[in-house]
């Protein structure tokens, strides 16, 4: 499995770059309240996505305000058998119609054979068509996924990771434009700077646990008919019921770029060392290139 | 082996359980005992919704200038039924809607009886399990007045919808039905429509009559009504589930 000696392959997985030579700092970085309910997190969204998405080909299109104007939708997924040739796929968005065949509208089934839905069976969770499926494991996991963060936000505010690790104090803001020069060169910070988030990572995670993930529940919620009897501010908020609903698919997608953005950040920024930071909570910190140097 | 060889392998290993599981969801969401654990949040969900704005909490009501131009009718459009289509054409003046089971006094109700009766108007949204939802006006007699003129006996626990739309291809033992509890039966805006948008309710929307259950979604709410059943359990009535569409897999709670 590993080519070279045994000591480079451990100097690399720890400091995510060629070793400088002196054995990093391992710091204590992610707690085990963290830690769980990160992983919890990841199946949770992972199945609630899957699951969403196939609730959401029951009916493939979205509407604003309170009503479904079938004629008019925002956005919708359909397809349509040409005068010859096979069918298409076809996606409308205001009103703009693109040819998405094989992946939106119209994709195809293990046999090749032509299946109109709006999303494909491998993004759908159960992958046949089944609205009843999907609503179960959506629903399931729905309630994993609020008692889930419940426990982190709780655990946050108690032991203060959400204001210590994830607020970005007033000299981070100051500097917010070379940190983002330094993000997008890909130069990430070392020593001392390394034991903290940087402020981009902070407003990042900030806005997804507090922002997008409770808006999701939120959105979720106006959907449905005895929480608008108990909450009848949800639709207020949200502006009505299938507003409620196309917000609720955007965010879900604003996720899904969040976790690409993530993901990518994990990896390009030594994914050895972060992934071990995420299961044992320990995190190599590279001596700082002045004082290796 | 060094540390971090091993920590190299746990990952190989969490990757390889993860493909497996995602691979393996579709035969794990056909397994009973999966579709079991998955099922078990809906009483969750209905106790927690019901703690948060109690029985009595109303489902919002809408103007007259909400209403969707188009209200979209959805399952049975003309129930394929002989004896519903011989009422239809002397325009239900032969229907009659039974209400029996667990009550005092079993009733034989004409349309004209119901409309007899206190009525209450409502615009209310009715939201598809699909996802699409329109706005209509609904007007009927109060389902709680019509039970309480039965008299529920001590032991009902729930109404039974009993309809005249065949789901199997004319098959008269696949009638739809549906069941809600007390609480939702005796709730205000519960009423059985015998009028949409100031017109009699139309055959596609559930003629002559159709139960409206405004906090949960549509499929709960039966159309072109038969009888009325009090049963203090649902077991023995189809394949057991509460419902037609229950017994297609769908929550017999139907407030989310």
């Amino acid at each position: 499995m590993t080519a070279g000696p045994p000591e480079t392959i451990a100097a690399r997985t720890d400091t995510g770059s060629v070793s400088t030579g002196r054995a990093p700092a391992l710091i204590y970085r992610h707690s085990v309240v963290v830690r769980v309910t990160h992983w919890i997190n990841v199946l949770c969204l992972t199945i609630l996505l899957m699951s969403g998405l196939q609730i959401f080909n029951a009916h493939p299109a979205l509407y604003w305000g309170n009503i479904s104007d079938f004629a008019h939708p925002a956005v919708a997924m359909t397809a349509v058998q040409p005068q010859n040739g096979p069918p298409r796929g076809i996606t409308t968005v205001f009103g703009h119609s693109f040819d998405t065949t094989g992946v939106l509208g119209l994709s195809h089934d293990a046999a090749g054979q032509p299946w109109e839905r709006g999303f494909p069976a491998w993004a759908t969770l159960p992958g046949e068509q089944s609205l009843a499926g999907g609503r179960l494991w959506h629903f399931f996991f729905a309630w994993l996924f609020v008692i889930n963060g419940s426990i982190y936000l709780l655990a946050g505010v108690l032991r203060g990771h959400l204001w210590r690790d994830l607020l970005p104090n007033r000299d981070q803001f100051r500097h917010i434009g070379r940190t983002t020069l330094d993000h997008l060169l890909f130069r990430f910070p070392k020593g001392e700077e390394a034991r903290r988030y940087n402020v981009l990572q902070k407003l990042a995670y900030l806005a997804v646990i507090v922002g997008f993930l409770p808006f999701m529940l939120l959105t979720g919620l106006s959907m449905s008919p005895r929480m608008d009897a108990v909450w009848p501010q949800l639709l207020a908020l949200f502006g009505g019921r299938q507003s409620a609903r196309t917000i609720h698919f955007i965010l879900a997608w604003s996720l899904v770029a969040f976790v690409l953005v993530h993901v990518f950040m994990v990896l390009v920024s030594g994914v050895g060392n972060n992934l071990r930071s995420m299961v044992t909570g320990r995190y190599a910190i590279e001596e700082s290139r002045d004082a290796a140097e | 082996m060094p540390p971090n060889d091993l920590h190299r392998r746990k990952l190989f290993a969490g990757a390889a359980l993860g493909t497996l599981l995602l691979g393996g969801c579709d035969r794990l969401a056909e397994d009973p005992g999966v579709q079991r654990v998955l099922a078990s949040v809906e009483g969750l969900t209905r106790r927690v919704q019901r703690l948060l704005g109690g029985a009595r909490a109303l489902a919002p009501e809408y103007s007259e200038a909400d209403l969707s131009p188009v209200f979209k009718a959805n399952g049975t459009l003309d129930p394929d039924d002989e004896d519903y289509q011989d009422m239809a054409a002397k325009h239900f003046v032969d229907w009659r809607l039974e209400v029996t089971g667990l009550v005092e006094q079993p009733l034989r109700l004409s349309l004209d009886d119901l409309r007899a009766m206190p009525s209450r108007t409502q615009i209310t949204r009715h939201d598809c399990v699909e996802g699409w939802s329109c706005i209509g006006k609904w007007k009927g007699a109060v389902l709680g007045d019509v039970l309480r003129q039965a008299g529920p006996r001590a032991d009902a626990r729930y109404v039974v919808f009993r309809c005249a739309d065949p789901m199997d291809n004319g098959n008269p033992d696949s009638k739809y039905y549906e069941s809600i509890g007390m609480e939702e039966a005796f709730h205000p805006q519960t009423i059985l429509a015998y009028e949409m948008n100031d017109t009699p309710l139309p055959v596609a929307h559930g003629a002559p009559l159709r139960v409206r259950v405004e906090r949960q979604l549509g499929y709960k709410m039966a159309k072109y009504l038969m009888r009325i059943e009090l049963v203090d359990s649902y077991a023995d009535i189809g394949s057991g589930n509460g419902g037609y569409w229950e017994d297609q897999g769908y929550a017999w709670y139907a407030g989310i």
